[in-house]
C-alpha cells in the first residue's frame, strides 16, 4: 500500500518532468481537451445561465399568479375555436372575487383585471414610446413583489374614482425626469395629463426581451376612460399555495364557468395560462443547447484523446530503454502502467484547467460587455470539468500504458 | 588495453559463502522467423556469495542471453535456476521484478540513467519500488553515493556529469538496495581508459567490502580484474575456472 503510494508520488514528479521538458509539445495535445473544456463549460454556463435568468424573470412576473385570458400562450392551430370566444370583461374580476370570497378554503387569493395597450408617454419636451400601459385596480399591487422607489400604488378610492394618477416604471421615471423626483409631476399618456403618484425599482427585463421597467400603471377606470376596452383584458389571478398549482386552477376554472354561465359539456371559453408553459417553451432551447453542446464537447475531446493517445505513444517509443531500465530496477507492471497513465491524466488535467480559465475569463467578459445576458459560473462546472478531463485521460492513455507495461525488459533494455 | 593497477600475488580473495545462484542444463531458444536460435545449449554455473566472477565470451556465443538470465530478465527454455534456494524459472512478470529490485544491483555499459533525474533520486529509484519511506530512501541513497565517492554531486543531472561520474551513480544505484549480486555488463565499455581503471578500482573495492560481483565482458584485461572467469562459446561453458 506505501509502496503505491510512493510509486504515485514518482510518478507525478516524473510527468510533471516530462510535461516542463516538452512544453509545446504537451500544450499542442491539450488543445482539444482544452476546447473541450470550453465547449463543456460554455454550455452549462449557458443552460445554468437560462434557467437563472427565466427563474429571476418568472419571479417579476410572480410565479403564484395565473393568468386567465382568451388565448393560451404558445399559439394553437385550430385559431377558429379560439377567435368567437368572447373577451374577457374586467367586471368578471368582481364576479369571480365574490365566489372567492363566498368558497371555504379557496385556493384563490384575489382577482386582478388588467387591461394593457402601448402608449408615448411625455413629460414637457421629454417623450417615452412605447410605454406598456396597464390599467389595473388597486390589488395589483398585491400581485408584484417589486418595491416601489419612491411614492405608491393608487388606493381604492382612487381606483373606484377613476383618478388621473399613475405610478411609472423606472426607466420610463428616469427619461423623463431624470434625476429628479418625479413625484407630483404631470405626464401626458396617450395625450391625456396623469400625476404621478409613484415609481416601481429597477426590475430588469423578462430573458432581456420585455423590461419591466418601462411601463406605466394607471386605475382601471381612468384607462377605460382614455382608451379602448374592446379588446378585451385579462384576469390574474393570485393563488394561496404554489405547490397546489393544478387544484388552483381546476377550481379556478369552475368559478370562471360559473361567471360565464356555461352548461355542462360546453367546452371553456376562456383559458388558464400559468408560467409553466413558459418553462415548456424553454425546454426545446436549452435542450437544443445541450445538443449542440454536447456534439462539439465530444467531438472536440474525441480528437483530443486521439492526440493524447498519439503523443503517450510517442513517449512509451522514445523511452523504451528508460521503461526498460526501470524493469531492471524492479518495477512492476503495475508501475509502468500508472507513469504512463498519469502522464496522459496530467496532461488532460493541465487542458482541463486551461480550459476552465478561459471560460471564466469568456465568461466574466460577457457578463461585463452585455448584462442583460445571463451568464452564471458554477462551481459543479469545476467539478464535471475536471471528471471529464481525467476520465478523457485514462481512456487515451490506457492502451499505450498498457503496452508499455507488456515490454520484455530485455527487448526493452536494448531498444535504441 | 587497461592495465592491472593491482598486482596479482597482493590481491585478496575472500573465501566464498552461501550458494547463491544454482544454474543446472539451462537451454533458451528464441524463434526467429522460420528458424530456431539456439542461443543456450545446456548451461550449468554455480556462484557463491563473496564471488567476483567474469562472465566471457564473443558475440553470438550466449553471452549476453546468460546475463538476462542471471538478472532474471529474461526465464529459461528449460533446466533449472535457483536464486538463493527460490526457483526462479517458474516465475511471473511481476515476481521476477521483486526479485531483480532485492536481489540484483544492474550496471549497464550505457549507464542507463534518468536524464532529468538527480544523481540522488536516480540512486533513490530502486528504493521507491522496494517501498522505503522518503527519508530513509533519502539517506540511503546519499550513504550510497558517498561510498562511490560522488557524496558533492548529489544534485547534479546525468548531463553535468562526466562518463566516469555517470557509472558511478550507476554502480551506486546498483547497491543501494544491498542486493546479493551486482551484475554489470561491459561497464567499462563507453569510458575511457584512464575512466575504466578507475572503475575497475572501484570493483575491487566493493568486493573488498564484500559484495559478490559478475561481470559480462569481452575484455581480457577487464575480466582479469576477477577472482573466475568463465568462457563461453556457441551457447556452451568453454572453460569455468579461478584466475590464479
Amino acid at each position: 500500500m506505501k509502496r503505491l503510494l510512493y510509486e504515485l508520488t514518482e510518478s507525478f514528479r516524473i510527468a510533471f518532468a516530462q510535461i516542463r521538458a516538452n512544453k509545446l509539445r504537451s500544450v499542442l495535445t491539450a488543445l482539444g481537451v482544452i476546447i473541450g473544456i470550453v465547449a463543456v463549460t460554455l454550455m452549462g454556463t449557458a443552460i445554468r445561465g437560462i434557467d437563472t435568468g427565466f427563474t429571476k424573470s418568472l419571479a417579476m412576473l410572480g410565479d403564484d399568479v395565473l393568468y386567465v385570458q382568451k388565448w393560451p400562450w404558445g399559439g394553437v392551430e385550430d385559431w377558429w375555436n379560439y377567435a368567437n370566444r368572447p373577451p374577457i370583461r374586467p367586471e368578471d374580476a368582481d364576479k369571480l372575487n365574490r365566489i372567492i370570497e363566498q368558497t371555504p378554503n379557496s385556493l384563490l387569493e384575489v382577482a386582478v383585471p388588467v387591461s394593457t395597450r402601448g402608449n408615448s408617454v411625455k413629460a414637457g419636451e421629454n417623450k417615452v414610446s412605447g410605454v406598456f400601459t396597464i390599467g389595473t385596480t388597486a390589488d395589483y399591487g398585491r400581485l408584484i413583489s417589486a418595491d416601489f422607489a419612491e411614492g405608491r400604488l393608487f388606493n381604492d378610492t382612487e381606483a373606484a374614482g377613476g383618478r388621473p394618477v399613475c405610478v411609472l416604471g423606472f426607466d420610463v421615471a428616469e427619461a423623463l425626469f431624470q434625476n429628479r423626483s418625479s413625484i407630483d409631476q404631470t405626464v401626458m399618456i396617450g395625450g391625456h395629463p396623469f400625476t404621478v403618484i409613484g415609481v416601481v425599482a429597477k426590475q430588469g427585463s423578462f430573458l432581456g426581451l420585455f423590461s419591466f421597467d418601462n411601463q406605466a400603471i394607471l386605475p382601471l377606470e381612468a384607462f377605460r376612460k382614455y382608451f379602448s376596452v374592446r379588446r378585451g383584458a385579462e384576469i390574474r389571478v393570485k393563488i394561496t399555495d404554489k405547490t397546489r398549482v393544478a387544484d388552483a386552477r381546476e377550481e379556478l376554472t369552475g368559478a370562471m364557468r360559473r361567471v360565464r354561465a356555461q352548461l355542462p359539456g360546453e367546452r371553456d371559453n376562456f383559458n388558464i395560462n400559468e408560467q409553466g408553459a413558459f418553462k415548456a417553451q424553454l425546454d426545446p432551447i436549452k435542450q437544443g443547447i445541450a445538443l449542440a453542446g454536447l456534439f462539439i464537447t465530444g467531438l472536440s475531446l474525441f480528437v483530443g484523446a486521439i492526440g493524447i493517445m498519439n503523443i503517450t505513444f510517442v513517449s512509451v517509443k522514445e523511452r523504451t530503454k528508460e521503461i526498460g531500465t526501470r524493469k531492471a530496477l524492479g518495477a512492476r507492471r503495475r508501475t509502468i502502467l500508472l507513469q504512463f497513465l498519469i502522464e496522459a491524466v496530467s496532461i488532460c488535467l493541465i487542458g482541463g484547467f486551461v480550459g476552465l480559465g478561459l471560460t471564466y475569463g469568456l465568461v466574466l467578459a460577457v457578463g461585463a460587455a452585455f448584462p442583460a445576458i445571463p451568464v452564471e459560473f458554477s462551481v459543479s462546472l469545476v467539478f464535471i470539468s475536471m471528471a471529464v478531463s481525467i476520465l478523457t485521460g485514462i481512456i487515451s492513455g490506457f492502451a499505450p500504458a498498457w503496452g508499455a507495461s507488456r515490454l520484455d525488459p530485455v527487448v526493452a533494455l536494448r531498444y535504441e | 588495453m587497461i592495465p592491472s593497477q593491482v598486482p596479482p600475488a597482493s590481491r585478496l580473495t575472500r573465501p566464498a559463502g552461501p550458494l547463491v545462484i544454482d544454474i543446472a542444463g539451462v537451454t533458451k531458444l528464441y524463434e526467429m522467423g522460420e528458424e530456431t536460435i539456439h542461443a543456450l545449449r545446456g548451461v550449468s554455473v554455480q556462484i557463491h556469495r563473496n564471488e567476483y566472477l567474469a562472465i566471457m565470451g564473443p558475440s553470438g556465443s550466449g553471452k549476453s542471453t546468460l546475463m538476462n538470465m542471471l538478472g532474471c530478465l529474461d526465464t529459461p527454455t528449460a533446466g533449472r535456476y535457483e536464486f538463493n534456494g527460490k526457483n526462479v524459472a517458474s516465475m511471473i512478470d511481476d515476481e521476477l521484478a521483486d526479485i531483480r529490485n532485492r536481489e540484483i544491483g544492474f550496471v549497464f555499459q550505457t549507464f542507463n540513467l534518468l536524464p532529468r533525474s538527480t544523481a540522488l533520486a536516480n540512486v533513490e529509484l530502486p528504493l521507491i519500488y522496494a517501498g522505503y519511506a522518503p527519508a530513509e530512501r533519502r539517506a540511503r541513497a546519499i550513504r550510497a553515493l558517498e561510498n562511490v565517492g560522488l557524496g558533492s554531486r548529489l544534485n547534479h543531472k546525468p548531463n553535468e556529469l562526466s562518463g566516469g561520474q555517470r557509472q558511478r551513480v550507476a554502480i551506486a544505484r546498483a547497491l543501494v538496495n544491498s542486493p546479493s549480486i551486482i551484475l554489470a555488463d561491459e561497464p567499462t565499455g563507453n569510458l575511457d581508459s584512464k575512466t575504466g581503471v578507475e572503475i575497475m578500482a572501484l570493483f575491487e573495492q566493493l568486493y573488498e567490502q564484500g559484495n559478490t560481483l559478475i561481470v559480462v565482458t569481452h575484455e581480457e584485461d577487464v575480466a582479469r580484474h576477477a577472482r573466475r572467469i568463465v568462457r563461453l562459446r556457441d551457447g556452451l561453458i568453454e572453460s569455468d575456472g579461478s584466475v590464479y
